[in-house]
């Protein structure tokens, strides 16, 4: 006579591996006092120019760099170099999204300790990247005004996953007729009290503010006890 | 297109766990939140493809959702309704930011053969 199947419960995360790698590098950039900031957003809502520009405008004050991910190329590696802060392309070949033990290897000889900014550029993608912790202490998920107000309705996980919204190229908003109130409102409804930056990294609107934030985060984080 | 890796992360683990547990395996429960990003007939794809050549060949992949549940500083741990993208209160309408539930992935059971 057969038996029927026995069902076993077991609970398991799927990401574990991540999160152990993720909290492992947390935990040494905390250590080391460096504050680390992701950047994700849909291909072409300005995630390299903004990182651009940031990189030239801290660099004069504090020590930073970048690590920048891409299915293919070291164009933007190349094209953040020019910055003079040290840069590192992570190229994913065909995967979609960065994972915390891309960002440890990527790291390498770095020392985080030398460090007060390290910026993560993610893939392009609006839903891979969500789930994947990269150990940051703050995300940016980006929306350029051209994309449309409605994109935090469409991709609510990612949104929901960052802590800071930048809505970029914002010398374009009147000419996309961008609606500012239905923008703000659909982000605050996926993610209610989320902090929202607007900026133009193409002409420095916002820049200045976006620039003062992460200062006073970063000055935030060291303040308390490590 | 997440879900490959996902899926060779759960085949992975469903290995380690059924030769912990002894037998063929062949059911591997999941539970999915809402809110996890995840597709649930890519997973079940990228399943099959991950799961080939390995003991695991041939199990079924059950994915069990999981709605979002939010946590209202009024109303405690509400439930959002499906489809729902408005991160606030089902009951009184006050923003809630603290998701409860909803991102999980999770192994939660695994179907032995006697």
């Amino acid at each position: 006579m057969s038996q029927a199947p026995r069902l076993v419960e077991v609970r398991r995360n799927l990401l574990k591996q991540n999160d152990v790698v993720a909290r492992r590098l947390r935990e040494r950039f905390s250590a080391a006092g460096t504050f680390v900031v992701s950047l994700v957003s849909s291909p072409g809502s300005g995630k390299t120019a903004l990182l651009e520009r940031i990189l030239m405008e801290l660099g004069p004050r504090h020590r930073v760099a970048a690590l920048v991910g891409d299915l293919a190329t070291e164009n933007d590696a190349a094209r953040l170099a020019r910055s003079q802060a040290p840069v590192r392309q992570i190229t994913t070949g065909t995967l979609c999204h960065l994972e915390a033990a891309m960002v440890e290897t990527a790291l390498g000889d770095w020392d985080p300790a030398q460090l007060d900014f390290l910026f993560i550029e993610n893939v392009g993608n609006l839903v891979c990247p969500a789930s994947y912790d990269l150990g940051e202490s703050l995300r940016f998920v980006l929306m350029s005004v051209t994309e449309g107000e409605d994109k935090p309705l469409k991709y609510p996980t990612i949104f929901n996953s960052a802590d800071v919204a930048v809505i970029t190229k914002v010398d374009l908003a009147d000419a996309v007729e961008f609606q500012w109130p239905l923008a703000m409102h659909n982000i605050q409804a996926v993610r209610p009290g989320m902090e929202i930056l607007r900026l133009s990294a193409k002409t420095g609107t916002g820049m200045a503010e976006c620039l003062a934030f992460l200062e006073s985060r970063l000055a935030e984080s060291r303040a308390v006890p490590r | 297109m997440h879900e490959l890796s996902l899926a060779l992360n759960l085949v992975e683990i469903a290995r380690e766990e059924g030769a912990r547990l002894g037998g063929r395996v062949n059911a591997v429960h999941v539970r999915l939140g809402a809110m996890a990003g995840v597709v649930r007939e890519a997973l079940h794809s990228s399943y099959e493809m991950a799961s080939a050549d390995t003991p695991l060949q041939g199990s079924r992949l059950v994915i069990e959702d999981a709605p979002v549940v939010v946590i209202c500083d009024h109303c405690g741990e509400q439930p959002v309704p499906d489809g729902s993208y408005w991160m606030g209160c089902p009951r009184c309408g006050a923003p809630a930011p603290v998701l409860r539930d909803g991102k999980e992935m999770e192994l939660i059971a695994l179907e032995i053969d006697p």
